[in-house]
């Protein structure tokens, strides 16, 4: 008993001890369901049986349009979240540390509020203030500028203008605390002296905040592409559930999840799943090595 | 922003930075004053003040319509018409009064909440401690993996794990929604940045004293870490809080859902409890709308610590 208890508070044991819970958790919650989600994307599943079909599943996907539309909206909504939510925060974040802003705690503070609310609480509210209705908050601002009421969420345009204005404001103010922090940890000493040099506010910005910001924005876009990609939630909760007027809102997640868990067709599900993860670890893989993150990592 | 743009920039930056500071401060700071223009301070104010107003429109919206019959909501939508004459308290009496599940997935959600905050903060604590405080084998790889199963989103896994949660028995209990999170890679990552970031020495202090390695990690450096734990408590806490995918895939029985699920199926097209929908929305935001006027700095710090280091 003394020899165990000798062993297991030995300094060279104790690290190990230290890791287990992380070590037990990799296996059963992450090893084990990352082997089991390959090979099911292999198999055709049903209740009780399972048969291997080798690539069907992937072949099947090449020509199922469902999965196409999901992978489109995914991918537009992706890469316009990114459009929008990297300049935007930018600009706040360097607006923010301007002399002449009154208030940057309270600015800041508020700009956060949205993400504290959860997805579900998030997507009634836009849900309703898209409402179709004259009486809904937007139609009523089309109309007090002489514009038409819409039916947001029956057209993909507008169903589309819903998701990424929710997008906007739950992350815009999470993504200015990012860049702010990038921002506060450039030294002064760079600006005052490009001051000195006669350098302008915009080339301060371009030559002095931009390239030092890279780190975060490097950052803050690896995080973005995997939301957007993995978007789900949101627009469930927009359209009130999974299904919307001709998929305009379904996503590959929702896909996923409409396969597996609605459909229980989990071979299938599981091989959306991994084109899913090959799409994500590709984009992100591309976008990190051409912006030389990992060169500085050498360091 | 794109990688043609940074290249060359960093050029002037890096001359500049060589010219001496320390005699032109004088000259900066009668700068600094001089640049407060009127016109520039209004129209940057006027930025924030108008992008804050948008953030507060969906709050102040909802809030009002918390207050109107719930066939209001389904009829109009949410605005911000001051139609008074409707307004009352009856919906969030309904909360209240028991006749809905509200407060049970109310119970539900801070039960999970604060047993999976606790017992995450200790577990991850525990293993950060491990690598940062320690040099050993395979430990570079088990490193590398943390990082790893950050890059996997975890919708990919769901599914496996449903299964996994079924062949357990978990479907349906409040264990079968905590365990599966409680080893969580980013908060991994933060404790052991900042407890890479402790003196060593504090480590052999201790071990002259006589304590244990187990010893110095609880009762040394433990109290030493309370910002970092803070900052995690928080971040963790909205997370359970506000988590929905997974526990709408393990959770079945009424009496069991946390708020999201419960709310989310108040919006079923049958439904006819809009009264609690939109109260019950609002008033499901309060606990971390108090966390965070009270510990403001503590989210900054959470939400922060990935980003700086990149």
């Amino acid at each position: 008993m003394k020899k165990i208890q000798a062993f297991l508070f030995s300094q060279k044991i104790a690290p190990y001890v230290f890791v287990l819970p992380f070590i037990i958790s990799l296996a059963f919650f992450w090893i084990y369901p990352m082997i089991s989600t390959i090979s099911m994307s292999f198999h055709k599943i049903g209740n009780g049986y399972s048969e291997f079909i080798g690539l069907a599943n992937y072949e099947k996907l090449l020509g199922d349009g469902v999965f196409h539309t999901a992978v489109k909206n995914s991918v537009i909504y992706t890469i316009l979240t990114l459009v929008i939510l990297i300049p935007i925060p930018m600009l706040c974040a360097f607006l923010l540390n301007s002399k002449s802003v009154l208030g940057k705690r309270v600015y800041k503070s508020i700009l956060y509020l949205p993400a504290l609310v959860s997805v579900v609480v998030a997507g009634i509210l836009f849900r309703y203030m898209f409402s179709e209705m004259d009486s809904g908050l937007m139609n009523q601002i089309l109309n007090f500028f002489g514009f038409e009421s819409q039916e947001w969420l029956k057209n993909w345009g507008t169903g589309m203008f819903v998701l990424l204005l929710l997008a906007t404001w739950r992350w815009t103010g999470v993504n200015t605390l990012y860049f702010e922090a990038g921002l506060s940890s450039i030294d002064e000493v760079l600006y005052e002296s490009a001051k000195v040099d006669g350098a302008n506010a915009w080339q301060r910005f371009w030559y002095i905040t931009l390239p030092l910001l890279k780190p975060t924005r490097i950052y803050v876009t690896t995080i973005s592409i995997y939301a957007g990609l993995a978007m789900f939630l949101e627009s469930f909760m927009i359209y009130g559930s999974n299904n919307s007027p001709k998929n305009i809102g379904l996503t590959i997640v929702g896909y996923l999840y409409r396969r597996g868990i609605e459909k229980n067709d989990l071979g299938y599900a599981s091989a959306v799943g991994l084109v899913l993860l090959i799409v994500a670890l590709s984009i992100s893989m591309v976008y990190l090595l051409s912006s030389g993150m990992f060169k500085k990592e050498d360091k | 922003m794109s990688k043609n743009n940074t290249k060359p920039n960093q050029r002037p930056l890096s001359d500049s930075s060589n010219l001496e500071v320390s005699t032109t401060r004088t000259k900066i700071v009668n700068d600094k004053n001089k640049r407060s223009n009127p016109l520039i301070k209004v129209l940057i104010n006027g930025f924030f003040i108008i992008m804050c107003a948008a953030v507060a429109v969906p709050f102040i919206s909802g809030l009002f319509a918390s207050f109107r019959p719930g066939q209001m909501l389904i009829r109009n939508g949410l605005n911000l018409n001051l139609d008074f004459e409707n307004w009352s308290l009856t919906n969030y009496s309904y909360l209240f009064d028991g006749s809905t599940g509200y407060l049970d997935w109310y119970k539900n959600s801070l039960m999970i909440t604060v047993v999976s905050v606790i017992l995450t903060l200790i577990i991850c604590y525990f293993v950060a401690y491990g690598f940062a405080m320690y040099n050993f084998k395979f430990k570079n790889i088990l490193f590398f993996l943390v990082i790893t199963t950050m890059m996997v989103p975890f919708e990919i896994l769901m599914l496996p794990l449903y299964k996994e949660m079924i062949s357990f028995g978990l479907i349906d209990t409040f264990a079968g929604v905590i365990l599966p999170g409680l080893v969580n890679a980013s908060t991994i990552f933060f404790f052991r940045q900042y407890l890479s970031g402790l003196p060593k020495e504090l480590l052999d202090a201790g071990r002259i004293d006589g304590s244990s390695e187990y010893g110095i990690c609880v009762r040394i450096i433990m109290p030493i870490s309370k910002p970092a734990f803070s900052a995690m408590a928080i971040l963790s806490a909205m997370g359970a809080w506000n988590s929905m995918l997974w526990p709408l895939i393990v959770l079945r029985s009424a009496e069991k859902f946390t708020l999201p699920i419960g709310l989310n199926t108040l919006l079923t097209p049958y439904g006819n409890n809009y009264d609690v929908l939109v109260a019950g929305s609002m008033f499901s935001i309060l606990p971390l709308f108090i966390l965070y006027l009270i510990f403001n700095k503590y989210f900054v710090e959470g939400m922060t610590a990935g980003a700086v280091k990149g």
